[in-house]
């Protein structure tokens, strides 16, 4: 799994330089828990994109797709070469997600703030339906600042669904800066437990505790729940790490080859 | 005429849906009672989700029910389905052609005491923008019904919009309702009267006081705005020769707008739109708003009159300084 998380930063380096734009800071630091989830936690299938029985994954950050695009393809939903097209006219890899263009993507986001309502929706479908199935969501840090969050926030665990799972990507970055200058958000725990969540704190970068961390969701019963993971922005990539100006913006062909040379020994 | 209220009749037509369909779902923003959700609550509570005054989560919820297989009524006043939730509808609703209804009560300035702020005066021109988006403006409580089971089986995202008041029951229960077909209500040769809404009766009353004037007025209920039935359109301005649209809308972004659009790129016909002038409403007694706002049978008369001159002096711009 580092090995697969590794190759989906290297990946994210290369989609988001071919393209000449895209969002690497935020993708790389989710690159652990998007690896997890798509190769040890979701109950999913590429073969069958539409299986009723799956598990729902809604990338709430929409704008760090190079990365969901990544995994998605090393998982076999479509041609790893495709990931190249990201951003191209007529390309199925849109700069933000666009559900019905490309299979695996449950549904179109980009405008932040609003993937864990749609999480709410497909939990209640999954509870209407007595499946057992669960829904994922990632949320970047800085997109809590959006009030919608909180009203989903409060919604989720007024119906007890404890079929949602929520990563928050804590990179602590945001476009302006440090989450906690531009408007902050601490104490982060205390507010989601304050509406009422199952609050994990963990290691974002630590792929066997994010693990760890969705069975302990699993486990808890009557509550929604959040895994708050502290990562780094940019992790993997020397001169993007804590950098916000990679947070919407690729690195030239000469940073380039130090990216990935610095992906050739990184984990 | 008899009066009745198509919040009412979506109420009643939402719980027959739900008995013989349990993909049904509704949801509602602490409006049940007035936007008769609750008639679909009572009987099927484990389908309805009370989301409370969290309008921007209703619409997100209802993308993922919609997104997992579920047919979605959403509903509470127009002012806030469609301004406060306008960028939940167009990222999670429209532009993944998720199957929502957002059923809108509360329309127009016959709202009447609450004011300005709950009067929606510009919601069909916010949804008629968005791509994906059907808009219907159903005429009467009857339609109301017919409306609402018709885009219950109509795959795609669809903005419904109704009343606060009893409207005057114009259509037959059992006239047929296709959404994206106009119905013509009167025939007549000298002008075409387009409504929308309970502007639709008041263009039946329009075309009776026309008639003592010597005026056969004709009279076409546009139901659905978008898509625009643009061959009933045609097929009647092609013999009136002159368009009025009556709407209770701003002038902005509605009705007039989408036959204007449409006979302005295709046909030269005069035309004169009756809707609000571009201004917020105020409180007041519905019938007072309606004459203060120039939305009576009066103001439509008015407004054929000037169609009709235009029409036969052949006038260039009527607009002076």
């Amino acid at each position: 799994m580092k090995e697969k998380a590794r190759l989906v930063r290297r990946h994210i380096v290369e989609m988001t330089c071919a393209a000449g734009s895209g969002h690497p800071g935020g993708s790389l630091s989710s690159a652990e828990i998007l690896t997890a989830l798509y190769f040890r936690v979701l109950k999913h299938d590429p073969k069958r994109p539409d299986w009723e029985g799956r598990d729902r994954f809604v990338l709430s950050k929409g704008h760090v797709a190079p990365a969901l695009y990544a995994v998605l393809a090393e998982a076999g939903y479509f041609p790893t070469e495709e990931l190249l097209t990201l951003r191209e006219l007529g390309s199925r890899l849109q700069g933000h997600p666009s559900k019905g263009k490309l299979p695996g993507i449950e549904m179109s986001t980009g405008s932040l703030g609003q993937g864990i309502s749609v999480s709410n929706g497909m939990a209640l479908a999954a509870r209407l339906d007595s499946s057992d199935h669960r829904i994922y969501c990632l949320c970047g840090d800085g997109e809590l600042q959006s009030g919608q969050n909180w009203e989903a926030a409060m919604f989720a665990s007024h119906y007890g669904l404890d079929n949602i799972t929520v990563f928050v990507d804590r990179n602590r970055l945001q476009i302006m800066g440090d989450t906690e200058d531009v408007l902050s958000l601490e104490p982060l725990e205390e507010k989601w437990t304050g509406f009422g969540w199952n609050v994990i704190v963990i290691d974002g970068h630590d792929l066997e505790r994010i693990i760890e961390a969705c069975e302990e969701a699993r486990r808890c019963k009557g509550r929604p729940t959040v895994i708050i993971a502290n990562t780094v922005k940019g992790r993997g990539v020397s001169f993007m790490e804590n950098n916000p100006d990679f947070h919407g913006k690729c690195c030239s062909e000469e940073q380039k080859d130090l990216a990935m040379s610095d992906l050739e020994g990184c984990l | 005429m008899k009066k009745a209220s198509q919040r009412s009749f979506f109420g009643k037509a939402l719980a027959e849906l739900g008995e013989a369909d349990e993909s049904i779902v509704a949801l509602d923003a602490d409006l049940g009672s007035s936007t008769k959700t609750s008639d679909f609550a009572k009987v099927f509570p484990d389908r309805f989700f009370q989301c409370g005054i969290a309008e921007q989560n209703m619409m997100g919820t209802a993308a993922g029910l919609a997104a997992a297989g579920k047919t979605v009524f959403a509903s509470t006043f127009a002012v806030f389905a469609t301004g406060r939730c306008w960028d939940q509808i167009r990222q999670s609703i429209a532009y993944p052609q998720l199957n929502v209804k957002i059923a809108a009560t509360h329309c127009g300035i016959s709202v009447g005491g609450d004011g300005a702020s709950h009067q929606a005066l510009e919601d069909v021109a916010l949804m008629r923008a968005m791509p994906n988006m059907t808009v219907i403006c159903p005429a009467d409580a009857n339609e109301a019904y017919k409306a609402t089971i018709a885009v219950a089986s109509m795959p795609g995202p669809c903005y419904i919009r109704m009343g606060r008041a009893d409207f005057p029951l114009i259509t037959d229960e059992d006239a047929p309702f296709e959404v994206g077909k106009a119905s013509i209500l009167r025939k007549g040769k000298d002008v075409t009267l387009v409504g929308s809404g309970q502007m639709v009766s008041l263009c039946l009353e329009a075309a009776e006081m026309l008639k003592e004037e010597g005026v056969a007025a004709e009279v076409l209920n546009m139901a659905t705005v978008k898509p625009l039935d643009a061959e009933a359109l045609i097929e009647s301005v092609e013999r009136t020769r002159c368009v009025v649209t009556a709407e209770e809308h701003s002038v902005i972004g509605g009705l007039g707008s989408a036959v204007a659009e449409f006979l302005g790129e295709n046909g030269n016909q005069p035309m004169v739109r009756v809707g609000v002038r571009d201004s917020f409403g105020e409180s007041g007694d519905p019938e007072e708003l309606m004459v203060k706002y120039g939305l009576t049978k009066e103001d439509i008369v008015h407004a054929a009159r000037k169609a009709i001159a235009r029409k036969q002096k052949k006038k260039g711009f009527l607009w002076r300084k």
